[in-house]
C-alpha cells in the first residue's frame, strides 16, 4: 500500500530539479510528483512551468491531457478495473456494475471511508485471463465480484 | 536441486504463480521465466528432466503437496501432468522465432540469452556494416508489427539517408489495443531481444539514442525492462562502445500516462517531447523529422525484437515463411471469451476460423462463437461466415478489417453488437486527442446517433446518418484513431444488422 507525502514546495522543487535536465522532462516530472504526493498538486504546476520554461497553462494542458495524472490523492488502495473489449467479452460490464454498487462509488470515486479508489482502465494486457484488474499494482485475473471483495479485504 | 521453471509474467502472477513458486522453493531451484503463452495453463510449472522439460498445469498452490508426492520433481505422473512442454500441441504447432526464448529463459540472464542464440544477430550486423544490415532487413520482408505493416527496411533506409545531427530509435511499447499482450510478454520474458534489435537499428541508421515508450498500465514490463537495461549497460552492450563496434548507442525507457492515442507514432513523439499527446500531420515523416525534429525510426516492440533472428538466420529463412506480401511470423494473441487463450506465433496465412475454433478451442463459456474483433478497438467485428479469411494484412483489408497488432477477441452469442459499436464511439470520444474535428466531434455525435438507433428513433434515417458520419471520420481524420473507428462500427452494422433493430 503506497503512503503519500503531503505537498511541500521544497520537496516538489527537489523532485522537479532531479528530472528537469532530461529531454522532454515533463512526463517524468509529473510521474515523480504523483509518486511522491499521490497526485499532481495544483501548487506544483507553477513550479513545473518555471523549471521547464513553459506557461502554467501549458503545464495544466499536459497534466489534464493524460488520464493517469490525478489532481487529488487517491484512497488507501487503488483498484484499476479493466473496461476494454476482451474483458467485456467475459462480463466486465456486469462486474463493474456490481463493484460500483458494492463499493458505493462511481468511476474515479473513492469510498466514504477513504479506503478504495476505483479507476477504469482500458486494457492491462491480461486479455486472455479476464476480467482483469490491478489492485495497488498487483495483477488479478478471472475476476468476479466476490474475488474482488476478498482481494480488497486481504489488502486492507 | 532439480530446476523448475515458473513464469513471472503478469498473467501468471495474476493466476497465483508467486504462491506456487514459494511453495516449491524449499524443494527445488525455482527459475522465474517469461510465459510460454499458454495462459489457460498458468500457473504452469516445468520440471527439468533428462527427457526435457515436463509441464504441469494449471497448478494451484494447494496442488503442490500432491504433485511432490507423485514425484513431480522427476517427471512423475499426475492428473495435471501435460508431458514434455514442447510437445503440447498448442506449442508444437507454432513457428516460434520472435518468441523462441520467451518462457524458456530467465529474462534477466545474459548467459541464458547467449546460450539461446542471442547477440549473434548484432554481431553479424556489426561485421556486415550499416548498408548491408538494412538490406537484410529489407530482403526479409519484415513489416511493422504495430499494425500499419509498413516495410521496416524502407523506414530504416529513409532514416539512415536523412540528414541530422542526432538520430533516434523510438520503440513503441504503448500496446493499448484490447486483446493484445505480445509486447508485454516479450518485455517481461525476453527483454534482451528488444535491446539487441534496437542496437542493430541504432548502429545501422546512425542513431545514438533509443527511447522505449511503455504504457503505465504495464508495471511488470516496465520493471523487467529497466532491470534488463541495467544488466546490458553493465555488460557493455549499451553505451559508448556497443559490443566493441566503436559506436555509441544507449536506451532509456519512458512511461506513458494512460492516453491510448499515444500509441499513434506522432502522438507518441509529442508525448516523449513532454507535450500533450496530440497527433502531428504527416508529412514530414518521423524518418525525416521525428523526435525533437531529428530523423527517427519508430517501430513496435515485436518488429524490433524480430530483427536479431533475421540477421542471425538470414533474410531468406524469414522471407520463406508467410503468404502474399505478409512475410515471416506473427505473434497472434487469443483473448476474450476463448477457451485456450494466449499467444500463438505462426507464419501468416492461418485462417481466422482455425485460430478461433481449432487453436483457441472456441469460447470459454462453451456457447457458440458469434463474433470476433481482430486488431483491437479499431478493428472490425468478424462473423463466423468470414472465418475463412487468412491471417494476412491484405486479406483482412480486402474484407474491410485489419489485423492490427494481432489480437483476436472472441465473443459468444450473448454479445450485443450495437452495444459494441456504441462502445467504439465512446472509446474514441474518450481517447481522441482533439486535434482534428472528425474524430473529436464525430465520435460524440456517433455515440448520440447510436443511442437514437437503439432507442428506436428514426432508425433508418439515423443509420444512414451513422454511415455518413463513418465515411467522414474514415477519410477526414488525421490518424488511425478517428480513421479506423468506422471499422468496428460498420462491421457490426453490416454483419449483425439484427442487433440494431429496436
Amino acid at each position: 500500500m503506497p503512503v503519500f507525502e503531503s505537498f511541500n514546495a521544497d520537496r516538489a522543487a527537489d523532485i522537479i530539479a532531479a528530472h528537469a535536465g532530461r529531454e522532454g522532462a515533463s512526463l517524468p516530472i509529473l510521474h515523480a510528483l504523483q509518486h511522491a504526493f499521490g497526485c499532481v498538486p495544483s501548487d506544483a504546476v507553477p513550479l513545473v512551468a518555471k523549471a521547464l520554461n513553459l506557461s502554467r497553462a501549458e503545464v495544466h494542458g499536459i497534466v489534464t491531457f493524460y488520464h493517469e495524472f490525478r489532481r487529488t490523492p487517491p484512497g488507501k488502495h487503488v483498484l484499476q478495473l479493466c473496461r476494454a473489449e476482451a474483458c467485456q467479452a467475459l462480463g466486465a460490464d456486469r462486474l463493474a456494475e456490481a463493484v460500483r454498487t458494492r463499493l458505493g462509488v462511481d468511476w474515479h470515486g473513492t469510498t466514504e471511508d477513504g479506503d478504495v479508489t476505483l479507476e477504469p482502465v482500458f486494457c492491462l494486457g491480461l486479455c486472455s485471463v479476464g476480467p482483469a484488474a490491478l489492485l495497488d499494482g498487483t495483477p488479478l485475473a478471472r475476476l468476479n465480484a466476490d474475488k474482488i471483495v476478498t482481494a480488497l479485504e486481504s489488502a486492507a | 536441486m532439480t530446476r523448475v521453471f515458473i513464469a513471472r509474467d503478469a498473467a501468471a502472477l495474476a493466476l497465483g504463480a508467486d504462491a506456487v513458486a514459494a511453495a516449491l522453493a524449499p524443494h527445488a531451484t525455482v527459475v522465474r521465466t517469461g510465459s510460454r503463452g499458454m495462459h489457460w495453463l498458468e500457473p504452469l510449472v516445468e520440471v527439468e528432466t533428462p527427457a526435457g522439460r515436463i509441464a504441469y498445469g494449471p497448478v494451484d498452490v494447494a496442488d503442490v503437496p500432491g504433485l511432490l508426492a507423485a514425484g513431480m520433481l522427476t517427471g512423475g505422473a499426475h492428473a495435471l501432468c501435460l508431458g514434455v512442454t514442447e510437445a503440447i500441441p498448442f506449442l508444437a504447432r507454432q513457428t516460434r522465432l520472435t518468441f523462441a526464448r520467451c518462457g524458456v529463459v530467465d529474462p534477466l540472464s545474459l548467459d541464458d540469452y547467449r546460450a539461446h542464440g542471442g547477440f549473434i544477430g548484432l554481431q553479424k550486423a556489426i561485421e556486415a556494416g550499416a548498408a548491408a544490415t538494412i538490406d537484410t532487413v529489407l530482403k526479409s520482408g519484415l513489416r511493422g508489427r504495430g499494425g500499419a505493416g509498413f516495410p521496416t527496411g524502407i523506414k530504416w533506409k529513409t532514416t539512415a539517408d536523412a540528414e541530422g545531427d542526432r538520430k533516434y530509435i523510438v520503440c513503441n511499447a504503448d500496446e493499448g489495443d484490447s486483446g493484445t499482450f505480445a509486447d508485454r510478454m516479450l518485455m517481461e520474458g525476453d527483454p534482451f531481444s528488444l535491446i539487441e534489435g534496437m542496437a542493430i537499428a541504432g548502429l545501422s541508421t546512425g542513431a545514438t539514442k533509443g527511447y522505449v515508450y511503455t504504457r503505465s498500465e504495464y508495471p511488470h514490463a516496465i520493471a523487467t525492462f529497466d532491470a534488463a537495461l541495467a544488466v546490458a549497460r553493465a555488460a557493455g552492450m549499451l553505451g559508448p562502445d556497443v559490443f566493441g563496434s566503436g559506436q555509441t548507442f544507449d536506451i532509456e525507457q519512458r512511461v506513458g500516462a494512460g492516453a491510448y492515442v499515444c500509441g499513434e507514432e506522432t502522438a507518441l513523439l509529442e508525448s516523449l517531447e513532454g507535450k500533450r499527446g496530440q497527433v502531428r500531420a504527416k508529412p514530414p515523416l518521423p524518418a525525416h523529422k521525428g523526435l525533437f525534429g531529428c530523423p527517427t525510426v519508430v517501430n513496435n516492440v515485436i518488429t524490433l525484437a524480430t530483427v536479431p533472428c533475421i540477421l542471425r538466420d538470414g533474410p531468406e529463412a524469414y522471407q520463406a515463411i508467410g503468404m502474399g506480401r505478409s512475410r515471416g511470423t506473427m505473434p497472434i494473441q487469443l483473448a476474450g471469451n476463448v477457451r485456450f487463450g494466449g499467444l500463438f506465433e505462426a507464419g501468416f496465412g492461418v485462417s481466422l476460423g482455425d485460430l478461433v475454433n481449432d487453436i483457441g478451442g472456441g469460447t470459454l463459456s462453451g456457447r457458440p462463437v458469434r463474433a470476433v474483433q481482430v486488431g483491437g478497438p479499431l478493428g472490425a467485428y468478424f462473423p463466423p461466415f468470414l472465418f475463412d479469411t487468412p491471417f494476412d494484412y491484405e486479406a483482412f483489408a480486402a474484407r474491410d478489417g485489419l489485423i492490427g497488432h494481432g489480437g483476436i477477441v472472441v465473443f459468444d452469442d450473448t454479445v450485443d453488437l450495437a452495444k459494441q459499436a456504441r462502445f467504439a464511439m465512446e472509446f474514441c470520444a474518450a481517447e481522441s486527442c482533439g486535434k482534428c474535428t472528425p474524430c473529436r466531434i464525430g465520435s460524440t455525435r456517433g455515440m448520440e446517433t447510436m443511442d437514437k438507433i437503439t432507442a428506436g428513433t428514426a432508425v433508418a434515417a439515423n443509420t444512414a446518418l451513422l454511415r455518413d458520419l463513418c465515411h467522414t471520420m474514415k477519410f477526414g481524420s488525421l490518424c488511425a484513431l478517428g480513421g479506423f473507428i468506422p471499422y468496428p462500427v460498420l462491421s457490426a452494422l453490416d454483419h449483425f444488422p439484427e442487433d440494431f433493430r429496436p
